[in-house]
C-alpha cells in the first residue's frame, strides 16, 4: 500500500498529521515540504499531533520523516504529541534523541584553495625531514651498539630475513638480470653491427651490468619485493600495538626490528647483485652466440679484457649502499605508519617509491663521485 | 507474549578445522524476538558457531535453517538472499578503516537499496543517532574511542533494518557503564525493530540481564551441554561446570579457599 499523508484540524490550536499504508523505505514516502506548508498555511498552530490507525508497516522511512516534522516543529516552538505513534517507533525516536548531537563534533568541510593546499604539502614535506632525520640517527645508534656487542635482537630474526631476502629472491633476480642483459645486447648489436664491431657488444654488457645495472636492477627489485614487505609488516605491528609493546619492555624497536632487516639487506644486496652481474653477462652472451656469430671463448676474453676489477667493486660498494636504502626507508615508513588498514597501504606504497628514488638518487651521486675519483 | 515462533533452527551442527573438531552435534532452536545467548569458556569454539551462522565458515556436517530454508544447502543466489537479513557486529566494530562513519553505514543501503543519496544520508543519520553517535557522520573510525567504534559498528549493522542481529562479544573491551549500556540498547533495538538477536559472550551480567534463551558450549566434550533460559540454568542446572560457569567459579572458589557457600 502507498503510503498517504493527509492533515486534520481537530481544533483552531491542533494541527493532526495523518499517515496512512506503507511507510518504509523502498516505498515513495511523502516530502516533509508538505508538512511544513501546511504549517505555514492557514491558522498558527499550536500542538501537532499523528493519527496512525490506518498506518502499515514501518521503518527507518517513517522514523527520518518524524525526526524532520519534529525537528521542524522544535525550531517553531511547536508542541508535538507522539502518544498516538506506534510504541515501537516512540521508542526509537527517544532513543534517537537521548544522546543530544555533541557540540562541535561535526566537522566544517570547507574548500581548501589550490594555493593553500600546496603551501600545505610543501610545509608537510618540509616538517617530515625531522623525524626522517631522527630515524637514520637511531639507526645509527643502534648500529653502533650493534658493533659493541650490545644491540638486542633475535639471531633467528637476523636468518628468517636473510633467507627470505637472499636466497628467495634468486629466481626474480635471474630472470630480470638475464632479461636486462638480452636486452642491452640486443640494442648495442643492431647499432655496432653497423660498423662491424659486434664484439664489443661484451665489453657493453659486462661494464653495463657489472657497475651499474646489476645494483640498480637488484636494488629496484629489493624495493618492490623486500622494502614493502618490511613496510607492511612495520606497519600492521604499529596497527596491533605490537610495536608499543616492546617500547614498554625497554626494548628499542629500531633494535629488534629495523636492525636485523638492515643488516640482512645490506649482506645479501651485493650477493644478489655478483648474481645478477653473472645472469646478465650470460644474456648478453646469449645474442652474442645466437645472433653475432661470436663463439663463447670470444666473447668471455673480451668481458674479461673490458671489465676492470674497479667496476666490480663499484658495482659491490653501490649494491651494499642500496641495501641500506631499500630497508632504511621500508622500515621507515613501517614505523611511522598510522593505525589503521589503509595507512599501511600507504606505508607500502611510500616505502616502494622511496626506495626507488633513493637508489636513482644515490646512483647519480656514486656516478659523480667516481667520475672526480677517476674511479 | 506471542507464541514462540521458531526463526533459525540448528541440527546436528559439526565443525571443525581440517580433522580438529571445535563442536560437534550442536541442535538448537532460536524463536523469533529471542535474546539468544551463545556463551562457554574461552576457545570453546563460540565464535566458530557465530561463523557457520552467519555463511562465514561451512559446517562439516549439520545444518542452519532460516525459517525453514537449509542455509548451507542453499543456492549461493538465495544464500545472500538471506544474508540480506542478517546485521552482524563484529568484536572490535570492523569498520572499514579507510571510510567515515556516514560511509561505513552508508555501504549497505547503497548496494542494495535505491535510495536516493538524501534519502541514504538522512537514514544514516537516523541511525548514528540511534546509537548515540549524532554529529560524528564525518569521523574516521581510528578516531574513535572503543566504545564508540563498537556502537558505530551496531549502527552499520541495523542499517538494512535485519530480521536477525548477531553479536560477537559485544560488551569485551568495554567498562561496566558502557556496557551495560550497549545491554540496553540491544534489547531496545530488539523491541522496537521486533529483531531476533543472537549473541556470543561469556559476560554474566549480560548473560542474565538480557538473554532470555541460550546454548552452553564445552571445550572437553566438545559438545553443548546444556541450553535454556539463563536464569533458570544458573538455578536449576545440576551440572557442575554450567553452574561454575554461572557463578564464576564460586563453588571451585569455595572449596579452594576452604570456605562454606
Amino acid at each position: 500500500m502507498k503510503p498517504e499523508l493527509s492533515f486534520d484540524r481537530p481544533d483552531d490550536k491542533t494541527l493532526q498529521i495523518r499517515l496512512a499504508g506503507d511507510w518504509i523505505l523502498r516505498a515513495d514516502v511523502p516530502a516533509v515540504g508538505e508538512v511544513t506548508e501546511e504549517i505555514g498555511a492557514g491558522r498558527p498552530v499550536e500542538q501537532v499531533a499523528f493519527h496512525t490507525s490506518d498506518l502499515g508497516r514501518w521503518d527507518a522511512g517513517l522514523l527520518t520523516f518524524l525526526v524532520k516534522v519534529i525537528d521542524h516543529c522544535v525550531r517553531a516552538g511547536i508542541h508535538t504529541d507522539k502518544s498516538e505513534l506506534p510504541r515501537g517507533v516512540q521508542r526509537l525516536l527517544a532513543l534517537a534523541s537521548a544522546v543530544p548531537e555533541k557540540k562541535g563534533a561535526r566537522k566544517e568541510s570547507a574548500r581548501i584553495p589550490f594555493l593553500e593546499r600546496v603551501g600545505d604539502s610543501a610545509v608537510r614535506v618540509w616538517r617530515s625531514v625531522p623525524g626522517m632525520t631522527a630515524f637514520v640517527g637511531e639507526v645509527f645508534v643502534a648500529f653502533l651498539r650493534l658493533l659493541t656487542g650490545k644491540a638486542r635482537f633475535r639471531r633467528s630474526d637476523l636468518f628468517l630475513t636473510i633467507q627470505q631476502c637472499g636466497a628467495q629472491a634468486l629466481p626474480i633476480v635471474s630472470l630480470i638480470s638475464i632479461l636486462v642483459g638480452l636486452i642491452l645486447a640486443f640494442i648495442g648489436a643492431i647499432q655496432l653491427r653497423i660498423f662491424g664491431a659486434q664484439i664489443y657488444v661484451a665489453s657493453l654488457v659486462g661494464i653495463a651490468m657489472v657497475r651499474a645495472l646489476a645494483a640498480v636492477m637488484t636494488g629496484v627489485i629489493m624495493s618492490g619485493r623486500t622494502g614493502a614487505s618490511f613496510a607492511a609488516q612495520l606497519g600492521t605491528m604499529q596497527v596491533n600495538e605490537e610495536i608499543d609493546a616492546l617500547k614498554t619492555l625497554g626494548v628499542s624497536p629500531v633494535e629488534f626490528l629495523v636492525l636485523p632487516r638492515m643488516l640482512a639487506l645490506f649482506l645479501m644486496m651485493p650477493l644478489l647483485s655478483l648474481y645478477a652481474d653473472l645472469m646478465g653477462i650470460l644474456g648478453g652472451l646469449a645474442i652474442g652466440i645466437t645472433m653475432l656469430d661470436l663463439n663463447f671463448m670470444e666473447y668471455y676474453n673480451k668481458t674479461r679484457e673490458a671489465v676492470s676489477i674497479n667496476d666490480f667493486w663499484v658495482g659491490l660498494f653501490s649494491a651494499a649502499v642500496f641495501g641500506v636504502l631499500v630497508a632504511l626507508s621500508g622500515c621507515m615508513r613501517g614505523m611511522q605508519c598510522g593505525r589503521s588498514a589503509s595507512a599501511v597501504g600507504e606505508a607500502t606504497t611510500s616505502a616502494v617509491v622511496t626506495g626507488i628514488v633513493s637508489i636513482v638518487v644515490a646512483t647519480a651521486v656514486i656516478t659523480v663521485i667516481c667520475n672526480v675519483l677517476n674511479i | 507474549m506471542v507464541k514462540a515462533e521458531p526463526h533459525i533452527v540448528v541440527q546436528e551442527l559439526t565443525m571443525a578445522y581440517g580433522d580438529f573438531v571445535i563442536q560437534r552435534d550442536l541442535t538448537f532452536t532460536v524463536n523469533r524476538s529471542d535474546i539468544f545467548i551463545v556463551m562457554g569458556g574461552s576457545g570453546c569454539g563460540k565464535s566458530t558457531l557465530l561463523r557457520a551462522m552467519v555463511g562465514l565458515q561451512e559446517p562439516v556436517k549439520g545444518k542452519v535453517m532460516y525459517q525453514g530454508v537449509s542455509f548451507w544447502d542453499a543456492e549461493q543466489k538465495e544464500r545472500e538472499g538471506i544474508m540480506q537479513n542478517f546485521g552482524v557486529l563484529y568484536q572490535s566494530g570492523a569498520l572499514w578503516s579507510s571510510m567515515t562513519l556516514a560511509e561505513n553505514v552508508a555501504l549497505p543501503l547503497r548496494e542494495y537499496t535505491d535510495l536516493s543519496p538524501d534519502r541514504i544520508n538522512e537514514v544514516v543519520s537516523l541511525k548514528l543517532s540511534l546509537v548515540g553517535l549524532a554529529g560524528f557522520e564525518e569521523y574516521y573510525p581510528s578516531e574513535l574511542s572503543g566504545g564508540m567504534k563498537k556502537r558505530a559498528g551496531l549502527a552499520r549493522a541495523i542499517a538494512l533494518d535485519p530480521e536477525i542481529l548477531f553479536f560477537d562479544e559485544p560488551s569485551a573491551g568495554l567498562d561496566p557503564v558502557s556496557a551495560r549500556l550497549l545491554d540496553n540498547l540491544i534489547l531496545e533495538l530488539r523491541d522496537s525493530l521486533g529483531a531476533t538477536v543472537v549473541i556470543v559472550t561469556h559476560e554474566l551480567a549480560s548473560i542474565f540481564a538480557i538473554g532470555n534463551n541460550s546454548v552452553f558450549l564445552d571445550a572437553g566434550t566438545k559438545t553443548m551441554i546444556a541450553s535454556g533460559d539463563p536464569k533458570e540454568l544458573v538455578a536449576h542446572s545440576s551440572d557442575p561446570r554450567v553452574r561454575s560457569f554461572l557463578t564464576r567459579g564460586a563453588e571451585v572458589v569455595a572449596a579452594a579457599w576452604g570456605i562454606a557457600l
